[in-house]
């Protein structure tokens, strides 16, 4: 294959990778935006996703996107529950102190971790796409599947953009972030919008954990990468910024995918972790972000 | 802090020394070698109450300065065929150099960004350990050999991989390592630390340059988790990259939280404890992360002081 379309593929694999990522990065915003908590166990309420959506196509006997279509609506809710459950029990406990949050989600992370391994296996499962149609471009084909994953994802994007910036329960949340006592004092009921955005940003995880299983499988360990990537993304895009987590997403995705098709793999996530990491150091906002108050 | 009678503190210590250098001698084999490895990895532990305990700065990334000690040593061993006492030197300058590095970019952030820098620089360590997969064995790791790991004085020599040379190594270590945390707790330098946890910000406007020092601090805290790698590396002799890994970096943030932070006993006594639990339950299941997680919750939720702590809260306001 020449240059061209080699380059060309590794675009489409970055952005497949960037539609995911965005979609987990926004969770882990939101939930750091409007609780100001760091959830270290996001990365096991994607891989949770993953073996769900597993369990639920193998349940579901017949055509393999009837199986899909369940997993892609059940396992975010049954993960949304679990995070709902564990945020009551534990979080709300800690009164959102930032340093206990990131102790107690670091548990969380090994009890997820460790119950995955013991009911699910150390096994990597695959599950079927909903349907295997490839488009053939000049040079090669490419999988339909993974184009309907970027555009499910940026659908999805669109829906939560709109609900964070044209509704009600987004302008309540919104309160909360800007000012939660401010908010409190106006009657919004600051502890159930935290319960219930911490659900939602596991939900965003499981949700791109659902959509990815098909390319790749379903493994108990699978939730490591994806957590150090979108915590790069939440950072270069700004903590709590939608629109920087989207863009920087996008950027870190493509040159991700382009970076591993060209060079090794391993270099290619040491020069991206030190940049974030200097970018932390140098201009902690972010490289899209406004200073924070 | 009103009871300035050192008596009391240095007894304590002194007499956990002495038990521990009775124990050599009445405890069963597998418990004795347990025992060396817990006191070893307590020093690790010790490092990072420092930081984590004094100075009140939680880092997610100290697995970096375990493994450059072990690293630093080991590859000072297998590569350059160095002695032990110029290995375990070699050990401890590479831990005082990277922290001293990472102190100088980490502390520029403070709170939820400190962590998430330090665990970025820790991957960064751990990676780039795979990276080098040719020279440090990547994932598998490498075995130090026995030959090299003796230690010789002129006509005698001391052959570290016999189990009562072992422990009595490990003990030596792990004293010299708490008697200088007591004195460095307890001197002028200690209470600064203590007064930049409480309110960095009025500490800093009667005056004190507080950047040089918890950058200090950090120092202290890299070199004696450095000291507990290398040490680990000529002891046991084993040199993995799992060591430089997450887990290894949430540990000693367990064990001092389970014996109580800014207390100068509690990470050994954590570091016992996490180590027999796991070792118990291990007989009956695998899940020991299980356990670790579960621990780490209930201590942040019900005992956030620890068991030392919360013993010096309620009974025994003099303990150091």
């Amino acid at each position: 294959m020449h240059f061209g379309p080699h380059l060309l593929l590794a675009a489409l694999e970055g952005l497949v990778t960037s539609a995911v990522l965005a979609l987990m990065a926004l969770g882990l915003s939101l939930v750091f935006g409007v609780m100001r908590v760091v959830n270290v166990a996001h990365g096991e309420f994607f891989m949770l996703g993953a073996v769900l959506a597993w369990a639920i196509s193998t349940a579901i006997s017949g055509h393999p996107a009837l199986g899909f279509l369940a997993a892609l609506v059940l396992a975010p809710l049954i993960v949304g529950a679990v995070a709902l459950f564990a945020e009551r029990l534990v979080l709300r406990r800690l009164n959102y102190n930032p340093e206990a949050t990131i102790v107690a989600t670091i548990g969380m992370l090994y009890i997820i971790q460790q119950l995955a391994l013991t009911f699910y296996g150390p096994e990597a499962r695959p599950v079927e796409p909903p349907f295997s149609y490839r488009i053939l471009l000049p040079w090669f084909g490419y999988s339909g599947y993974k184009l309907s994953v970027i555009a499910a994802s940026a659908l999805l994007l669109a829906a939560t953009w709109f609900v964070l910036t044209r509704t009600k329960i987004g302008l309540i949340m919104r309160a909360t972030q800007y000012d939660s006592e401010t908010a409190q004092a106006f009657g919004i009921p600051v502890d159930r919008v935290y319960a219930g955005v911490f659900a939602l940003g596991a939900m965003l995880a499981a949700v791109a954990a659902v959509l990815i299983v098909p390319i790749s499988q379903a493994h108990y360990l699978m939730g490591q990468d994806p957590l150090l990537l979108s915590f790069i993304v939440v950072i270069i895009g700004g903590l709590g910024s939608l629109r920087g987590t989207l863009v920087a997403a996008v950027l870190i995705g493509l040159s991700d995918g382009i970076i591993s098709v060209f060079f090794s793999p391993t270099l290619a996530k040491i020069i991206a972790t030190l940049l974030v990491a200097m970018v932390l150091v140098f201009r902690p906002q972010g490289l899209f972000g406004t200073a924070s108050r | 802090m009103k009871d300035a009678s050192p008596a009391k503190p240095y007894a304590l210590h002194l007499g956990v020394i002495a038990l521990l250098f009775a124990l050599s001698f009445v405890l069963p084999d597998y418990h004795h070698g347990l025992l060396a490895r817990i006191m070893v990895l307590a020093v690790f532990a010790m490092g990072y109450n420092m930081l984590f305990g004094y100075v009140g700065l939680l880092s997610l990334g100290h697995a970096m300065f375990f493994s450059a000690g072990l690293y630093g040593a080991g590859l000072a061993v297998i590569h350059l065929g160095w002695s032990v006492p110029a290995a375990f030197a070699a050990g401890i300058l590479c831990g005082a150099a990277l922290s001293l590095v990472i102190g100088v970019l980490a502390l520029r952030t403070s709170g939820v960004a400190f962590m998430i820098v330090t665990m970025m620089f820790a991957q960064v360590f751990y990676l780039v350990i795979l990276y080098f997969a040719s020279w440090t064995g990547g994932d598998q790791g490498m075995v130090v050999p026995q030959p090299a790991r003796v230690l010789g004085f002129g006509a005698t020599s001391l052959d570290l991989t016999n189990p009562t040379v072992r422990y009595m190594s490990a003990l030596a270590l792990f004293s010299t390592v708490l008697l200088v945390t007591l004195a460095v707790v307890r001197s002028r330098y200690g209470r600064v630390l203590v007064a930049i946890r409480e309110n960095e910000e009025r500490t800093k406007m009667l005056g004190y340059d507080t950047f040089s020092n918890k950058l200090a601090a950090v120092v202290i805290s890299g070199t004696i988790c450095a000291a507990s790698g290398a040490a680990y590396a000529l002891l046991f002799g084993y040199v993995g990259s799992s060591f430089a890994s997450v887990q290894y970096s949430i540990l000693p943030l367990l064990w001092v939280l389970l014996g109580g932070a800014a207390t100068t006993l509690g990470p050994m006594i954590g570091t016992l404890f996490m180590y027999y639990i796991v070792d118990i339950t291990s007989g009956y299941t695998s899940a020991y992360l299980l356990i670790v997680g579960i621990a780490l919750i209930l201590l942040v939720l019900f005992f956030p002081k620890g068991i030392l702590g919360t013993i010096r809260q309620r009974w025994l306001g003099w303990l150091p």
